[in-house]
């Protein structure tokens, strides 16, 4: 986002409207920030504060305002988003019943909500009653029938295409860059990167806007993924009206990766889980005091969308379930095989959606977006409206899957065969032969499960917001519902194999397979995104099942070893490899026997590497050199002869500084010496008067030795965020490795390609 | 950095934010609260839904199940296998977020439609054919704001207040044009 200047106070509204006068210190679109000094500017500024607080009362006063900002942009930040995210689970529960019919006396609520104060619902059927309109009863007067069948189906893929399409044309004219998931590219802006306006405001009201439009249009895709990008644009918008975090890139991704806590708190209804998601999968660098701060922001955010309480029973998401039935060793191997299917299923997706990804960026297919949105969308609605479990929207399905079958449920995945004189309370209903609802379900269950991995592939990547964990959780809840199911008829029709004899008695209740349900839906999710801890808690915060914990964590380790057998990136890594993001992984290995000089540029046969000298170029020299090469950097030299390294001088901060120089000092002509030293060099009278830059001079960069391992400089790239290196041999310079190159000779050790790698 | 309608769905927010938050305090609708009786099948009593507006103390099933389908001694029997649940919304909560998404929809809507459609017509009429002589990279380019650089060009000479906000809004435009380029064209971030 472009910074609007000091927006502290200082300045009246005018200044706000005008263009940004870029200084000394800010950085340019697409580059990478320089962590270290960065952390040397935030040091300056405490110690300058911490040295005026002893002056007088008011500065003192300042000086605890500025320790407080921290924690006031976390409530902002938690609150925030906490009423983003009730806002959009209000109109996504209004928005996906619109598809299907109104409700006359006040359209503003849901199916479930119209007929909330109703006396006329059923036991069959919980959600009939006469307010609640489908349109063909609006529209023709029929509620059953072929005709009303067909106009609802039309009606439905009507809607579906109209939500899509307002989508696709809002974010294509207002905000490009709200589509996607965002995870990836908030993944690599925490790495350093800079992507200006992608945690814009018109990026955060647009994303929130349209994921709305998108979820309940019934598409296969999530928001939990574009709810952290909405988030970290929360925390954007906050830490810019604080200077400490306005005016320092290195503090200000501190409160985004705090930021990305509280969106996935709010996404799951997971506090805990959403700072540990934090700290595994999306942040680069998170210091302790993140942690606390994090965790505080996500509370808020939680309390905050508690208290607006969408859903109306005081729970955060939708998929509480309060049974507590245990489980039986015996039962682990059908969880670890849930995990393994998880796994290759990860594996499957991010295999083909990449190759999908790749081909919507390098053909054809992608120069017509809206197009394919809407195709995707006529799809999806034409496929989905027959099938019962694929109409109703995903999160009702997944609730419904992880639901246990108690005697009160009178969905067809419940209908077993019930003994009618049983006299058990509710909670303790033992195992039933299955009915023939349960049959139709299996297969209408079964087809969905197809559906949904063949639809969610062609989805994830389109240009509307998009995510992907509850697909992949619907894809692993259909699958582990499935499973369960045949485990529990199988106990119960065979209950005198060996296997079932000991812990599964007749009459008792050994199987739930609302469990399966969910252990498949961990191990969905973790075999593509491959998270770990994160994945094992969030999952227990979501269902309260603190029982489930080691089914849970067998099925997700499964996945993951499953998922790593074939390849280590998880969707969001490919992600970021598919685009060349700049993004050194914390998590790669890199083993090789390389050195820096096999590495470092220039390479044999190569020009002479481009070189400033400490006080015998002119002005004009150095235009030339920045005019005719497009480094971002020069090292400056003793001289020519002795290859002696003063220092080094960023390209951005020459122009800036020579620019000023012509504008503002008397004198300064293009014959001009440019000088780098304290004093000014010995020059002959009547030249012009030399223009001093040690001001801008990195009078510490960084270098290795021609000899020193490529482990050990990947490892110094990684720990520092450096951007370049030197390399020297007995002091002399004798060339440069740029992160671009460190990620380049990455690709290449691992047989990629290494033009891929676009970025600097 | 907000253009006049970002800044303008800013304040909306920001009130549907306020909204939201004083209605934390509201007094409860009667009609939002309700004890929720689920009554499965008994013997061969069909399975019945009882709602009720109780408080949280007395909503269980003797108090709810009104017309107590059983007689006496099989009440108890009944009451075991029903699950009562007490639920709570807040119906204002509900229609001020759909009336204010709604709204910030329809406005976008038409600054959408203004922009695609009647701000090109409207300065091809004000400003005449010789104004749109563009420049190479704009020849063919139908996208929204491609006379964007032309009115940045003649609006740096003027420094009122009403050009200043046109002038933000030619560079937000420009940024957005610069994004669509590199997301949809280029295929360079956001594949």
């Amino acid at each position: 986002m472009v910074n609007a200047g000091d927006m502290n106070g200082s300045g009246n509204l005018m200044d706000f409207l005008d263009e940004p006068f870029p200084d000394v210190g800010t950085y340019e679109d697409f580059h990478t920030i320089d962590w270290l000094r960065e952390k040397s500017r935030d040091t300056d500024r405490h110690r300058k504060i911490t040295s005026k607080s002893k002056e007088s009362i008011w500065e003192f006063i300042k000086s605890l305002l500025d320790a407080w900002s921290g924690w006031v942009v976390m409530l902002l930040i938690g609150l925030l988003a906490g009423t983003l995210a009730g806002v959009i689970d209000l109109a996504v529960d209004w928005m996906t019943d619109l598809k299907e019919g109104v409700c006359l006396p006040a359209f503003w609520y849901s199916h479930e909500q119209c007929c909330w104060t109703s006396n006329e619902t059923t036991f069959e059927d919980r959600d009939k009653c006469p307010q609640w309109k489908k349109w063909s009863e609006l529209l023709v007067s029929q509620s059953e029938g072929a005709s009303a069948y067909i106009l609802n189906y039309f009606l439905y893929i009507m809607w579906a295409l109209c939500f899509a399409f307002l989508a696709v044309s809002l974010v294509r004219v207002f905000a490009p860059y709200a589509c996607g998931s965002g995870i990836p590219e908030i993944k690599t802006i925490l790495s350093g990167f800079i992507i200006r306006g992608y945690l814009g405001k018109w990026t955060l009201l647009i994303k929130t806007v349209t994921l709305v439009l998108v979820v309940s249009s019934g598409l296969s895709l999530g928001k939990e993924g574009p709810l952290v990008h909405v988030a970290c644009c929360c925390g954007n918008f906050f830490s810019s009206l604080f200077s400490k975090y306005s005016k320092n890139e290195g503090k200000r991704r501190e409160v985004l990766s705090a930021a990305a806590a509280a969106g996935v708190s709010v996404a799951f209804g997971a506090p805990i889980g959403g700072v540990l998601f934090s700290l595994e999968e999306v942040s680069y660098y998170f210091p302790l005091k993140t942690l606390w701060r994090s965790f505080f922001a996500a509370l808020v955010a939680a309390f905050t969308l508690r208290s607006i309480n969408p859903f109306g029973n005081s729970r955060l998401v939708l998929f509480y379930v309060e049974y507590h039935t245990p489980w039986y060793m015996a039962e682990l191997f059908p969880f670890i095989l849930l995990g393994v299917f998880g796994g290759l299923w990860g594996t499957l997706f991010i295999r083909c959606n990449i190759a999908w990804c790749r081909r919507r960026k390098t053909t054809r297919l992608g120069k017509y977006p809206v197009l394919e949105v809407i195709v995707i969308t006529a799809i999806t609605a034409i496929i989905a409206y027959p099938n019962p479990y694929t109409r109703r929207s995903t999160s009702e399905l997944i609730s419904e899957l992880f639901n246990d079958c108690g005697a009160l449920e009178s969905s067809q995945l419940c209908d077993y065969i019930n003994d009618p004189n049983m006299t058990r309370p509710v909670d303790d209903i033992p195992d039933r032969p299955a009915g023939p609802g349960v049959y139709t379900a299996m297969w209408q269950l079964a087809l969905a499960l197809v559906f949904k991995i063949v639809i969610t592939i062609f989805t994830f990547g389109m240009k509307i917001p998009s995510g992907l964990f509850i697909p992949s959780m619907a894809v692993g809840a259909m699958a582990g519902r499935m499973v369960g199911i045949g485990v529990e008829q199988l106990a119960y029709h065979h209950h005198d194999w060996i296997i079932f004899r000991n812990w599964c008695r007749p009459g008792a209740d050994c199987v739930t397979p609302g469990l399966y349900a969910m252990v498949g839906a961990a191990a969905c999710l973790g075999g593509v995104t491959r998270m770990t801890v994160s994945l094992v808690v969030i999952m227990f915060e979501l269902t309260g099942g603190l029982e489930y914990i080691v089914p849970l964590m067998a099925a997700a380790v499964t996945s993951k070893w499953v998922a790593d057998a074939f390849g280590k990136e998880g969707i969001y890594e490919a992600h970021i490899h598919l685009n060349g993001y700049p993004f050194l992984d914390v998590k790669d290995e890199f083993t090789h026997r390389t050195l820096a000089t096999d590495v470092m540029r220039p390479r044999r046969g190569e020009a002479p590497l481009s070189v400033l000298t400490q006080d015998s170029m002119t002005v004009e020299d150095v235009e030339t050199l920045i005019k005719e090469t497009d480094y971002n950097g020069f090292p400056v030299v003793v001289s020519k002869d002795s290859e002696r390294l003063i220092g080094f001088a960023q390209r951005r901060e020459l122009i800036l500084a020579i620019k000023n120089a012509r504008q503002r000092q008397d004198g300064v002509v293009s014959n001009s010496i440019v000088y780098f030293t304290e004093d000014p060099p010995e020059l002959p009278p009547n030249s012009p008067h030399p223009l001093k830059l040690r001001r801008i001079l990195n009078l510490s960069p960084f270098t290795v030795t021609d000899h020193t391992p490529m482990e050990t400089v990947v490892d110094i790239f990684r720990k520092l965020g450096l951007r370049q290196c030197l390399v020297t041999r007995s002091g002399r310079l004798l060339g440069i490795i740029t992160k671009k190159d460190v990620l380049r000779h990455m690709a290449q050790m691992a047989n990629q390609d290494p033009e891929s790698i676009m970025f600097n | 950095m907000a253009a006049r309608g970002g800044g303008w769905a800013r304040l909306c927010s920001l009130l549907a934010l306020a909204a939201l938050a004083g209605l934390g305090a509201e007094a409860k609708n009667s009609q939002d609260v309700r004890c929720k009786c689920i009554c499965p099948p008994y013997k061969d009593r069909p399975g019945h839904i009882y709602n009720k507006n109780v408080s949280q103390k007395d909503c269980d099933c003797l108090h709810v199940v009104e017309p107590m389908p059983v007689a006496g001694p099989d009440v108890e029997a009944y009451c075991l296998r029903c699950e009562c649940k007490y639920e709570e919304r807040s119906s204002i909560t509900i229609q001020v977020t759909i009336i204010i998404y709604l709204s910030i929809l329809g406005l976008l809507l038409l600054y959408m439609v203004y922009l695609t459609l009647v701000e090109p017509i409207l300065k091809r009429r004000l400003f005449g054919h010789s104004q749109l002589i563009q420049s190479d990279e704009d020849i063919g380019d139908h996208q929204p704001f491609a006379n964007a650089h032309d009115v940045l060009a003649r609006s740096r000479s003027r420094a009122n207040v009403l050009n200043k906000v046109e002038y933000a809004q030619q560079r937000w435009k420009l940024q957005v044009q610069e994004q669509r380029k590199s997301v949809f064209d280029r295929h360079v971030v956001l594949s």
